[in-house]
């Protein structure tokens, strides 16, 4: 064993290691994606490990792993989990020979994504087992775990942390490489009354299910991650409130309560790590002679109706109280702040601030004049300096200037095309929807122009049965694809058109023009973005065309990139009319002191905005200016 | 010894790297440490923050507010942002520079840091302004944002790890040849603290 400071996705991995994965599989999404990278980093000669085109290919991958007995690791985000609905809940009832377990994390808040949906009902909904870690070393321990539940009970199950376990970290200990597990799959054995889904098998596999999950339950509820805080001796519990209290909280919330209760003194605290089957027995144990029971979670209230729903069932007249009851917010994450005034309230305490509030006498500590504090920026997330998804909105938006039209957005960075001054965006859903939406939209109001924007990696992920279906039914509409040439918004991870894989490989690029022309596409161009006139000539020109067209606009993501070099103003010839500010929205053009400026810390030498400067005043950094008389431009120093 | 710290400001700016070697430094002196960080969106020029925890006892990397014994502003705005998280009597270390949103420039809304350090003046007794801009002409480059903060933080005292604390870190986290840069940096702060 030894210490490592590990960010929670990578412990997992490590523990997926640890515990003799041998196949890991994923697509990336946030806040999930860190878990695939490090299994790749530390993988041994043995282990395989693979970007899958998306969840759907990913969980059966795992799934074709698991049946060959090997140990495997699936991954993926909340909505990736729609996407991997349909093996899943089939796989279900198939089972595995290997262990198996499907990560998915999910995102309270959101911080990053488009639901604040909660894995543990597709758990309860699929009938299959859900661990649900609280900190970086639980997780890491508890993933070996899963894997031996997975296998003695030959079902798949789901390991479901959230966005602030996955990126929370924490120093930990870890086993060493001399310490790890090996498992040695021992292949596919052919069995059609095994491995093939028939309506019998899944009538008596169902009746299985069932019968194992009220075991799995039993065996939960004596699972140590499960377990019940005894209240302290002399619980400090507020005069004049006699009842009994307690609380049941999972996940990171489990950590924030644990922080509070610690200070306030611990009353008894029901930690549910399997929400699903839920640790029953467990679960009565801890309401036996509590009148009260806060719930503490995130997203959905799933432990708070199990309790709920086991208090009717056994006639207690203990009362749960939680997000139904409006307790507790329903929607948004949980902070150590709104738990600590969630329990502070319900056990009678008067929450914190409001003590002060009563007292009269200021301390004097602070002077009053100033306690507004002054407008905050608003910082909303923007395209990169030198990204060239500006580059190719701005050449539609120019292009198309006066027409009716609809832009249909979708996932990944270029969702900021949304952002005011580009405003390119007019519908985002969810993976792969941007086309099917603009044919809609074109089917009702024919006199739209349809236009579709898909990014390279989800084009792979989830795009390509949008087009056969726009080439099918005849609809009329242009594509475009955003070709950056790699998964910008989760951290730059290969795909089928950059040519690499996750071993190390490198491989034939899928080519997207040659995948829409074998569609039936007949126009089909590639332009680069970042060559203005050109970009917006090619989509007057292609729009204009009946049918389904696309226009693929390529050109690699600056973070992937080295920067050709820089921009600056010539001051002298600033006109100061701030277009490039205006149209553009790049985070590289300042403002100061009524000039514009250039963050050279920023540009990235794109040369976009020069060639949207009426006076050309936008010039290449190297470029020597001629006049003499500009105002200061380089006196330095500060600004005070 | 325990220790809450907050890193704020814009994505992009080098918080990330300065709370892994804070974390780093921790580590390499057993102090049990965990942080968390903004991760996703919010990275492409949005508010960041890194909190980071020090000590026995921890259940989660989170802090709460009204809690933190030191606030490393990378920005006014920012900083001023995370001030419900310093404790009474907490440190901070603001850089002057201000960056003004993309929002603010296309609607001409003033965004001035000076107002923000003016508030956190009137708010703090422990406010260190460290003017970056100037720091980083004398030292030579701009990267070194984070390493003049972290210089502060240090001479301030109230990091709880010292300057040789984070050059050990800096050794064993970034690349050699950043290593003499990143030096110079936190011996910038050393001489010119006040």
């Amino acid at each position: 064993m030894h210490k490592e400071f590990l960010m929670g996705n990578e412990a997992i991995a490590l523990g997926a290691v640890t515990a003799g994965v041998n196949l890991v599989s994923g697509y990336p999404g946030t806040p999930s994606s860190e878990v695939l990278e490090t299994a790749a980093k530390h993988r041994d000669d043995t282990t395989y490990v693979e970007w899958s085109v998306n969840e759907k290919s990913a969980l059966e991958v795992a799934a074709g792993a698991a049946y060959a007995g090997a140990r495997s690791l699936v991954t993926m985000k909340q909505v990736g989990l729609n996407v991997a609905s349909d093996p899943l809940m089939s796989l279900a009832y198939i089972g595995v020979k290997g262990g198996m377990v499907v990560l998915v994390a999910d995102d309270p808040g959101p911080v990053s994504s488009q639901t604040e949906q909660d894995t543990r009902h597709y758990s309860a909904f699929s009938k299959l087992p859900c661990f649900d870690p609280t900190s970086a070393q639980e997780a890491y321990e508890m993933i070996q775990e899963a894997f031996t539940y997975s296998e003695t009970y030959g079902t798949p199950v789901f390991f479901r942390p959230t966005t602030r376990v996955c990126h929370g970290y924490a120093s930990i200990m870890v086993k060493d490489p001399s310490e790890y597990t090996r498992h040695c799959p021992e292949g596919f054995r052919k069995d059609t009354a095994r491995w093939v889904i028939f309506p019998r098998l899944s009538y008596q596999n169902h009746i299985k299910i069932e019968e194992r999950n009220v075991r799995l339950a039993e065996d939960f509820s004596s699972y140590k991650r499960n377990r019940i805080f005894p209240e302290a001796k002399e619980t400090p519990i507020p005069a004049g409130k006699p009842q009994k209290r307690g609380i049941a909280a999972g996940g990171i919330s489990f950590t924030y309560a644990m922080e509070t209760l610690e200070q306030i003194g611990m009353v008894r605290l029901l930690k549910v790590a399997t929400p699903h089957p839920f640790p029953e027995k467990l679960a009565l144990e801890f309401l036996g002679g509590l009148d009260e029971v806060l719930c503490i979670e995130e997203l959905d209230p799933v432990i708070e109706r199990e309790l709920t729903y086991l208090c009717g069932k056994h006639h207690l007249p203990t009362k749960i109280y939680g997000k139904l009851t409006h307790h507790v917010p329903n929607a948004g994450e949980n902070t150590q702040d709104s738990v600590r005034t969630n329990i502070m309230s319900f056990l009678g305490y008067q929450p914190p601030g409001q003590a002060q509030t009563g007292s009269s006498s200021s301390d004097g500590r602070l002077s009053d004049h100033v306690d507004t504090p002054p407008v905050l920026p608003v910082r909303p997330p923007v395209l990169c300096a030198g990204c060239p998804h500006r580059a190719s909105f701005y050449a539609v938006k120019t292009a198309m200037k006066g027409q009716k039209t609809i832009f249909c957005g979708d996932i990944g960075c270029y969702t900021l095309g949304n952002a005011m001054p580009l405003d390119m965006v007019d519908t985002c859903l969810c993976m792969g929807a941007g086309l099917g939406i603009a044919q809609g939209v074109g089917h009702i109001e024919p006199d739209t122009v349809c236009f579709a924007f898909v990014g390279d990696s989800t084009f792979f992920a989830s795009a390509i049965p949008g087009v056969v279906n726009a080439v099918y039914n005849q609809a009329d509409m242009t594509l475009v694809v955003l070709d950056n040439s790699t998964t910008a918004m989760t951290g730059h991870q290969p795909h089928p058109g950059t040519g690499h894989t996750m071993m190390g490989n490198i491989v034939d690029k899928i080519d997207i023009e040659a995948v829409l022309r074998g569609i039936g596409l007949k126009i089909v161009e590639t332009a680069d973005p970042l060559d203005l006139s050109a970009a917006a000539a090619c989509v007057r020109r292609v729009a204009g065309e009946p049918g389904v067209k696309a226009i693929i606009f390529k050109s690699p993501c600056i973070a992937v990139t080295n920067p050709d070099g820089k921009m600056k103003i010539d001051s002298g010839k600033c006109i100061r009319c701030k277009k490039c500010i205006r149209e553009l929205g790049c985070p590289a053009l300042i403002m100061t002191d009524g000039n514009i400026g250039i963050d050279a810390s920023l540009c990235t030498g794109c040369g976009l905005c020069s060639q949207l400067c009426p006076v050309s005043a936008i010039i290449p950094s190297g470029t020597a200016v001629c006049t003499a008389d500009r105002p200061e431009a380089s006196k330095g120093g500060s600004h005070e | 010894m325990n220790k809450n710290i907050v890193l704020c400001g814009v994505g992009g700016q080098g918080t990330v790297l300065a709370s892994k070697l804070i974390a780093s430094a921790a580590m390499k002196k057993d102090i049990p440490v965990m942080s968390a960080e903004t991760i996703g969106m919010a990275q492409r020029g949005g508010s960041v923050f890194s909190h980071i925890r020090m000590g026995e006892g921890l259940y989660t990397p989170m802090i709460a507010k009204g809690s933190a014994d030191i606030i490393i502003g990378f920005e006014p705005g920012e900083t001023v942002r995370m001030l419900p998280y310093l404790k009474d009597g907490g440190q901070i270390i603001v850089s002057r520079r201000a960056i003004m949103p993309v929002t603010a420039a296309l609607s001409d809304t003033p965004y001035d840091g000076g107002d923000m350090i003016a508030y956190l003046k009137a708010h703090t007794r422990k406010l260190l302004v460290v003017d970056t801009e100037q720091a980083c002409q004398e030292i030579g480059s701009v990267r070194v944002l984070n390493l003049l903060l972290l210089g502060a933080a240090v001479q301030s005292g109230a990091l709880g790890l010292d300057e040789e604390d984070l050059k050990t870190a800096i050794r064993e986290r970034v690349p050699e040849k950043f290593h003499e840069l990143n030096f110079r940096a936190l011996s910038y702060m050393r001489e010119h603290y006040i």
